[in-house]
């Protein structure tokens, strides 16, 4: 590897974001094409008595009303129904199936019209009745009802009986609220019909699983549905199950034998999946000196009455800190409401929160700094499996982020530090995610004017997909970045799975790197076959890619060019598709790390917080673009944020209706929010984990972030909000 | 309601002018100048992202002024000079603030950019916004759900210094 990797490269699709020519899945034209408005249920749960479009079919320009009653035909067993990330338990939602309502602002209906316009004002004619049934939709007044679903890992020792012997004790309910993704782009589809096939430009985190999932849902065979999604404006997780919008486009396109558009207002968002409010119950009983002696997590999260979604919210501690007893369990309680799905470091943003709020409470009640606390208690394993870790540089995170912050000016009692009007507090967190990589295909088309295009079906969501693996397939390939073009998110291209777990990085350079290697392969045997070749008796393997030649690895004067050595074969060009490879290595735990300090000021008789302050030093092993990559980390401090301050939708119960469906008052953080955030990549070289060293970001820069922002509003006011958001109003009630 | 309610009334004919091209439509009177811009003149460059003047995403240039384009009929905007991210660049050229963008990473997903752009624009025409404190309060009507704001602050800090 040369040049690209590790730098701070900008992003090559980053022309087309700043002058509009990005295209995003709403945005595709068709001839004829048609415009589909959503209609949604305003009850939680019951059936549909009435539908009655005839308003509607009335109105110059309305092409016809879709419903469970008129509609193309879907298939009937949930098995077609489930794509490749729906929860294994379950009946996955069938968009206008039957003439039952599973949730608020369920579709149950689509009216489709020649113009968005008179669409969407044909949309308000409709006539419906429902026959209402009782339902549920508050976790707190359920939770009697709660059901264990998983354990994340055995219980060690016996946690109840250290608890209740423990010097010292602590022991608290953390709740999460319900959480929306509110990437900016609303979601859309068009579909493109043609008499035997469909193109359907869908806004997804994963194109093949769209493909697979339609092909079934609609009897349809690969090579008729093809999926596309080379812009995706934001997902967070919303976009790695396929939504309700695709179909409803697909089946409209089927049903009219038109391509339709359908995009979804941001209200109708909040009827897709979204981040469960979970209560968090962590308790932790340690000696006096810090010695923790028992660790209990239980989580209890809300899930749908249809399928059972749930994560690891509640492992963490078992891997960050030792404890000669634990035990976890994952509760559901079952409502009202639609699925619940991954959203940006799903589990461990909630658990994790609850983890290491609880640490700072029982560092408070030890008399102990919380860094010392967490430095007493780190462990080195993986305790459930008893594993190593393949690289763990968790306390120079600790360290590295502490001086950056200057924590050692830190005064430790609350309500001690102060900025004129303001009260200070300084808090910190660790944060922790898996490092998982999946299989990904990558093809390369290398031609004889050393120019290369690399082509996968893996998405970029603004990760910056495209732009490593320019990065990695110019260093591999020794060419120039302009020289390579890359090619992403269409169905057709080398298999890929969703974006999403923080493995696309990882899984697609290592893809990559496997196909540029059969390209070096070719190539040496081309140039060592030559004619009067310098290159003559060399072994092949000894042979490299290097600034546009192929060369002697030893002695890079001698060397042909890559032209030149085609044209010996005459070969225009030469093509290569892998499958990227990864040694079963089940001896070491993965994952990646940070430390999360930060600073808040408080207006002490208003009650408003800002987060003045944060630095995030994280060990993910190799970091492939840490301007992409610190950018990444950046955006996800500002979710924590957001997690921590601001972020929460709120149901009324009485209607089982979310009341602040839009996106001035479901809060998410502005500009003038932010502040400093200080991001650190730790040095961390990883020669277990696979060739390159790579974890992935996605998630680790949001774990911790919540917490530290707790613990410091804490140290500021003397006061534990264990309800997020921490709005003013819990400070001064 | 009866059926003459229930229909679309006539179309209105507007001008004006786009990226200094002169374009006319007829349109529905509740049509806003972003789908005016977005489904009607293919200038999807625009972005819609709730259409409630929430987010942003839609913000363009009207004769010079900064403005949420799903908040505006189109008709109001007849005769008007409208400056869309696609008009940003000049000959090829990226304007200061695009090219500050894509050097300080100031997006991810890109899609709430045109909207920071033309709003960034706006801003550095209007002459207020003196330090970051400033710039962070002016640029708080436009969302970014990727969280790339400190680095929006800093390239529209490099372009208020560029020469």
């Amino acid at each position: 590897m040369n040049g690209y990797v590790g730098t701070a490269t900008s992003r090559v699709d980053g022309r087309a974001k700043v002058t509009g020519a990005a295209k995003y899945a709403g945005e595709f034209a068709a001839d004829g094409l048609l415009h589909g408005f959503v209609v949604t249920a305003t009850i939680p749960r019951g059936r549909i008595t009435r539908l009655d479009a005839s308003g509607a079919l009335k109105v110059k320009g309305v092409v016809d009303v879709l419903t469970h009653a008129h509609r193309h035909p879907l298939a009937d067993k949930d098995e077609a129904w489930k794509d490749e990330v729906a929860p294994e338990k379950g009946s996955p939602f069938r968009p206008l199936y039957d003439d039952s309502i599973k949730f608020n602002d369920q579709p149950i209906a689509l009216v489709v019209a020649e113009d968005w316009e008179t669409a969407k004002f044909a949309a308000t004619l409709l006539d419906v009745a429902y026959q209402e049934e009782p339902f549920a939709t508050d976790l707190e007044a359920e939770r009697g009802s709660a059901t264990e679903v998983q354990k994340p890992h055995e219980p060690r020792g016996d946690a109840a009986a250290a608890l209740a012997g423990a010097a010292i004790r602590h022991e608290a309910d953390y709740l999460v609220p319900t959480e929306h993704h509110n990437p900016m782009e609303l979601y859309a589809t068009t579909a493109v019909w043609e008499v035997d096939r469909l193109t359907v430009y869908d806004k997804t985190q994963g194109v093949q699983n769209v493909q697979k999932f339609l092909c079934s849902v609609f009897g349809k065979t690969p090579d008729e549905i093809r999926v596309i999604s080379p812009y995706v404006g934001g997902a967070f997780g919303s976009g790695l199950r396929p939504q309700y919008q695709v179909v409803l486009a697909t089946l409209a396109a089927l049903q009219l034998k038109r391509s339709v558009r359908i995009v979804l207002t941001r209200h109708q968002m909040y009827g897709l999946g979204y981040r469960p409010e979970t209560i968090e119950h962590v308790g932790l009983g340690a000696r006096p000196d810090g010695t923790l002696d028992a660790v209990v997590h239980e989580a209890i999260a809300v899930t749908s009455r249809y399928e059972e979604f749930s994560r690891n919210d509640t492992g963490w501690a078992e891997q960050l800190y030792k404890s000669a007893n634990s035990r976890y369990s994952h509760q559901l309680v079952r409502l009202d409401v639609a699925t619940p799905c991954d959203m940006r470091a799903p589990g461990a943003a909630s658990g994790v929160w609850a983890l290491e709020c609880a640490m700072d409470e029982l560092a408070n009640a030890l008399k102990l700094d919380p860094v010392e606390l967490r430095l007493k208690c780190y462990s080195d394993r993986d305790q459930s499996e008893d594993l190593p870790y393949t690289s763990k540089q968790l306390r120079a995170c600790y360290r590295q982020a502490a001086a950056a912050f200057g924590w050692s000016n830190r005064n430790p009692a609350p309500r001690s530090m102060r900025d004129g009007k303001e009260l200070v507090g300084w808090g910190m967190a660790t944060g922790i995610w898996e490092a998982l990589q999946m299989p990904v295909a990558a093809r390369i088309v290398l031609t004889a004017n050393g120019h290369a295009e690399v082509s996968s079906a893996a998405s970029d969501i603004g990760t910056g997909t495209y732009t490593i693996v320019a990065q990695v397939a110019a260093d591999a390939l020794g060419l120039p970045m302009d020289n390579i073009t890359v090619k992403l998110a269409d169905s057709s291209l080398p298999q890929a799975p969703v974006e999403g777990g923080s493995w696309m990085a990882a899984s697609s350079a290592h893809a990559v790197l496997a196909a540029a290697e059969d390209i070096r392969q070719e190539l040496a045997r081309l140039a060592v076959a030559m004619a009067g070749s310098p290159l003559a008796g060399t072994d092949p393997a000894d042979v490299i890619l290097s600034e546009g030649m192929i060369a002697v690895g030893s002695d890079k004067s001698r060397s042909v060019s890559i032209a030149d050595a085609m044209r010996s074969g005459s070969l225009e060009r030469i093509e290569k598709e892998k499958l990227n490879h990864f040694a079963e290595d089940k001896s070491h735990a993965r994952n990646t790390h940070s430390a999360v300090f930060a600073e808040v000021k408080i207006d002490e008789e208003l009650g408003v917080i800002r987060v003045t302050r944060v630095v995030n030093a994280v060990a993910a092993g190799r970091i492939l673009n840490t301007k992409t990559g610190r950018s990444q980390v950046m955006g996800s401090v500002v979710w924590g944020i957001g997690m921590a301050l601001h972020e929460e939708a709120v149901m009324d119960h009485r209607f089982g209706r979310i009341m602040n469906a839009n996106i001035a008052e479901y809060h998410i953080p502005v500009n003038a929010d932010i502040h400093d955030i200080d991001v650190i990549f730790v040095d961390e070289q990883d020669e277990h984990i696979n060739k390159l060293g790579i974890k992935g970001l996605g998630e680790i820069g949001i774990v911790g972030v919540p917490a530290a922002i707790a613990n410091a509003v804490y140290h500021a006011t003397g006061r534990r909000v264990r309800r997020f958001p921490i709005t003013l109003d819990k400070l001064l009630s | 309601m009866t059926d003459s309610t229930n229909q679309i009334p006539d179309r209105i004919r507007l001008s004006f002018v786009v990226n200094g091209t002169k374009r006319t439509l007829d349109l529905v009177p509740w049509t806003t100048l972003l789908d005016a811009l977005r489904d009607h003149l293919g200038l999807t460059g625009t972005k819609k992202g709730c259409d409630h003047g929430q987010c942003g995403a839609c913000t363009v240039l009207v004769d010079g002024r900064r403005i949420n384009s799903c908040l505006t009929l189109a008709v109001m905007k007849d005769g008007a000079e409208i400056t869309t991210v696609e008009g940003l660049a000049q000959d090829g050229t990226l304007h200061p603030l695009q090219q500050a963008f894509i050097d300080h990473d100031a997006f991810q997903c890109g899609y709430c950019t045109p909207g920071q752009l033309c709003s960034a624009a706006g801003l550095l025409s209007e002459g207020r916004a003196k330090d970051a404190d400033e710039i962070r309060e002016l640029m708080s009507g436009n969302l970014c759900r990727c969280g790339a704001y400190p680095n929006i602050v800093a390239a529209i800090q490099q372009t208020m210094s560029w020469p």
